[in-house]
């Protein structure tokens, strides 16, 4: 019985609570079951099922509005996520300010697999720089750990997942080991243009690295390096390899994916995760406290069952918060107590502090000579088929902004949408009748977009704490965010609009609106590109971090944190293979550990 | 349609990457679903059921009278007229979609409304001063002779500056209405959304064309 009820939770005594079924909790509940713990996972949203609930051929025309995204559905209404967005009813949280330079929007997705249902599946690792950040420019911090430490782990989790992708062999774009990466897609035509034209501006473009299955997994070799010495792992991973789909080049990943071709946590950690008999969850379980014991130990979690509304208790050996960034944070300092008055671990007083997004900026152009171009299907996998790193690393320091950004673009004739003939005005003169169908069809897939994803270095004013009046409708005290961005991150966002307008004019195109050369104006609002990290940062010294190198609380022993919270920078390289990564890595600590008896 | 939505819309459109591309687009000012103006009606909500098939006016009540359903109507078929590539707009359900989008309880789709709206009064306004008669009993030479006055906001005359606005606004949602329908897609020879055994790239012809190959 994988799927259990609170009340059933409560009379179990576990090895591990995790809290979270998203990135990171999955891959914790995923390696740690496989090596034969006993996992409760308490997922506050509701229970489900991709393969029966996504839309995978739906067009716009059979939805409300089109699809079009609203406040209820804000990626529109075929997107993956259910009960989420910037705003959850029910939910609140509070900004010190409202202003687009300003403010913290906090996306949630309230769903079993979190926010992997949605994401862009964009799967790049850190570089060595990335973990060692203050050493190379004396700025935010560096990680107590290095990249040789992660690497292994990146290497599993590219087998276990299937990430697409090519090894490069650029600066501080780390090669994959052999055996890893799926094939690439074959490129679009646009994506061949853009290559060819930015590369005359000296900036690369090389295979994007996504979790897309572009064939079946190596069920045959991977199990064994995936589960060294564990046939009974071995054995079930490679049977749900198998029952994998490779992707049919077709519908949206942001969908979800019923045949399982893409990562969601839904479609790869949970499954084998339950078939292990080891894994029981709870759905609807919002977790608001950690409980601690006379010993300054975790005993285990307090939570509302949303079904019922009741107060329920799990205990645990040890537990594990991977509820996302901020709500981790949310629930370590709603957890006070008199051994821990400040919420718990936080006598370094850093819970909250430090909380990153990533820096973006978007601009898009439109190419003549993508006009009017023979019909031909162009879904390839789904976007993100090619990518720019960041391409001026020995240019650091001589930019006006520290640290880089990578470029994710995209064109072509994709499914029409409300947008395909949109705002022509600016290139048909203002064209309706017979000339105005002859304009949408020779506009149609001839734009190319343009997005800047950049580090953001932490700082003492971006970080949240518990408001003291506002709770939500159970009654828990919610988070208030403070935001600001320093020069650096805007900085880099006007160097964004330079450089893709100047990608823009090599194809000879036209640039869309206009560039944006104010980047306080051209950066995208705090929280907005969901790659909010940090709040309880590791670091070596418990006086100024929150966690030890194994995600560990520094003040509470049985404590592990395994989302985007411990992450001590936020390179631009999105977070989510990196929560994985450190998760099994923290995982594979955790398991060390109980086996020594130290848990 | 500022220009967040209206990326926001392309992209939409360009299924190639909606989740990579959307991420920039919740800089939208956090509305929250509003039933102003519409008493009794709410939206989908979080968790509607996504395999369903949605038809106007099931969700919430549909807004237009008969005189502002034929006003659309012409006006609509106006900007999307039949030709050997494809039926007009209102033959392919526009009109309904343009109802069931102005009728819609969230914030942009309320500010639609009330541009819409206004707009048609706007057109029977313009049509009783210069031809005494409604938009829609004007013959097509009348009618596009006020269509041609606000078809180009940047072009258009101060006092036609918000119908001009209108006009572009209406021409999105018509646009955005036909294109999304079996018929629009096969008028823009989209090829996709059905599974293939490879990706395979672009055709040589394609890539000779732009000078790849």
């Amino acid at each position: 019985m994988p799927f259990i009820t609170s009340a059933t939770a409560a009379k179990e005594h576990y090895d591990v609570i995790v809290v979270g079924s998203g990135a990171g909790g999955g891959q914790t509940a995923y390696t740690l079951t496989m090596e034969g713990a006993h996992v409760l996972m308490l997922e506050a949203g509701r229970k489900y099922d991709p393969a029966t609930e996504t839309p995978m051929f739906q067009t716009p025309d059979l939805a409300p509005l089109r699809g079009d995204g609203t406040t209820d559905k804000p990626f529109g209404f075929y997107d993956a996520t259910v009960d989420g967005g910037w705003q959850v009813p029910g939910e609140p949280y509070v900004q010190t300010r409202t202003d687009d330079a300003g403010r913290f929007d906090w996306w949630r997705a309230r769903m079993l697999g979190g926010r992997t249902n949605h994401w862009g599946r964009i799967s790049l690792r850190n570089g060595p720089y990335d973990f060692k950040p203050y050493s190379r420019d004396g700025l935010g911090f560096d990680w107590p750990i290095s990249y040789e430490d992660m690497a292994p782990y990146y290497d599993k989790v590219e087998m276990l997942v299937g990430v697409y992708g090519t090894s490069e062999g650029l600066e501080n774009t780390p090669n994959s080991s052999p055996g890893c990466l799926l094939p690439p897609p074959k490129p679009k035509v646009s994506d061949l243009l853009v290559a060819a034209r930015a590369a005359k501006l000296g900036i690369p473009v090389i295979p994007g690295h996504r979790a897309v299955l572009t064939q079946q997994l190596d069920w045959k070799t991977s199990p064994a390096k995936l589960h060294p010495g564990n046939p009974a792992a071995q054995k079930l991973i490679a049977e749900d390899m198998q029952r994998r789909a490779a992707c049919f080049w077709a519908t949206p990943c942001g969908r979800g994916c019923s045949i399982r071709a893409n990562y969601q946590s839904t479609t790869v950690h949970l499954p084998p995760a339950l078939a292990t008999g080891k894994l029981d969850i709870v759905t609807d379980a919002m977790v608001h406290e950690v409980t601690i014991g006379k010993d300054g130990r975790a005993t285990g979690v307090s939570f509302v069952d949303r079904t019922t509304g009741k107060q329920q208790h799990a205990t645990a050996r040890v537990v594990v918060l991977a509820a996302s960034a901020c709500e981790s944070v949310r629930i370590l300092l709603n957890s006070k107590s008199p051994l821990f008055p400040n919420g718990l671990a936080n006598s370094s007083g850093k819970v909250g502090k430090y909380i990153m997004d990533t820096v973006g900026s978007s601009l898009d152009g439109q190419v003549p000579l993508l006009e009017s171009l023979p019909p031909h299907n162009e879904d390839a996998a789904s976007g993100h088929q090619m990518y720019v790193p960041w391409w001026l690393y020995q240019h650091a320091g001589k930019l006006g902004f520290a640290r880089g950004y990578h470029i994710e673009f995209g064109g072509g004739k994709g499914m029409p949408g409300l947008g395909t003939a949109a705002e022509l005005e600016w290139l048909t003169g203002g064209s309706y009748g017979a000339k105005f169908k002859q304009d949408a069809r020779r506009y149609y897939g001839s734009f190319v977009g343009f997005d800047g994803r950049g580090e953001m270095i932490p700082n003492e004013h971006s970080w949240c704490e518990i408001d003291p009046t506002v709770k939500d409708k159970w009654g828990i005290p919610v988070l208030r965010f403070h935001w600001q961005w320093s020069q650096h991150e805007t900085r880099q966002a006007a160097h964004m609009q330079k450089t893709f307008a100047d990608i823009i004019e090599a194809m000879g195109g036209r640039v869309r609106g206009r560039v944006e050369t104010d980047g306080a104006k051209a950066i995208a609002p705090g929280g907005s590109i969901i790659h909010e990290v940090g709040g309880a940062i590791m670091g070596a010294d418990a006086k100024t971090s929150v966690t030890n190198k194994w995600c560990q609380t520094w003040d509470v022993k049985n404590l592990f944190l395994t989302d985007g919270a411990p992450f001590a920078s936020n390179a631009d390289k999105n977070p989510t293979l990196t929560i994985m990564a450190n998760a099994w890595r923290v995982a594979d600590q955790i398991l060390e550990r109980m086996r020594q008896k130290e848990l | 349609m500022d220009r967040r939505t209206s990326i926001k819309w392309m992209l939409a459109a360009a299924a190639s990457v909606p989740s990579l591309r959307n991420y920039a687009f919740g800089s939208e000012p956090l509305a929250s679903t509003t039933t102003a103006g519409l008493p009794g009606a709410s939206g989908y909500g979080t968790d509607p059921n996504l395999v369903n098939t949605y038809k106007a006016g099931e969700l919430w009540p549909l807004t237009f009278s008969a005189k502002q359903r034929n006003t659309a109507t012409v006006l609509s078929d106006l900007i999307i007229p039949a030709d050997e590539m494809s039926p007009s707009a209102s033959a392919v359900g526009v009109i309904d979609f343009i109802d069931e989008w102005i009728s819609a309880p969230y914030k942009p789709n309320q500010k639609d409304r009330h541009t819409v709206l206004e707009g048609f009064d706007w057109l029977d306004r313009e049509s009783a001063k210069r031809y005494s008669k409604s938009f829609a009993a004007l013959d097509q030479a009348q009618q596009r002779a006020i269509c041609d006055d606000i078809c180009h906001a940047a072009k258009a005359k101060p006092t036609f500056a918000n119908a001009a606005k209108f006009f572009a606004r209406y021409r999105d949602l018509t646009a955005g209405g036909f294109y999304t329908t079996p018929d629009g897609r096969k008028d823009l020879q989209y090829v996709g959304n059905t599974p293939l055994k490879s990706f395979d790239g672009p055709p040589l012809e394609v890539l000779k064309k732009v000078g790849l190959a």
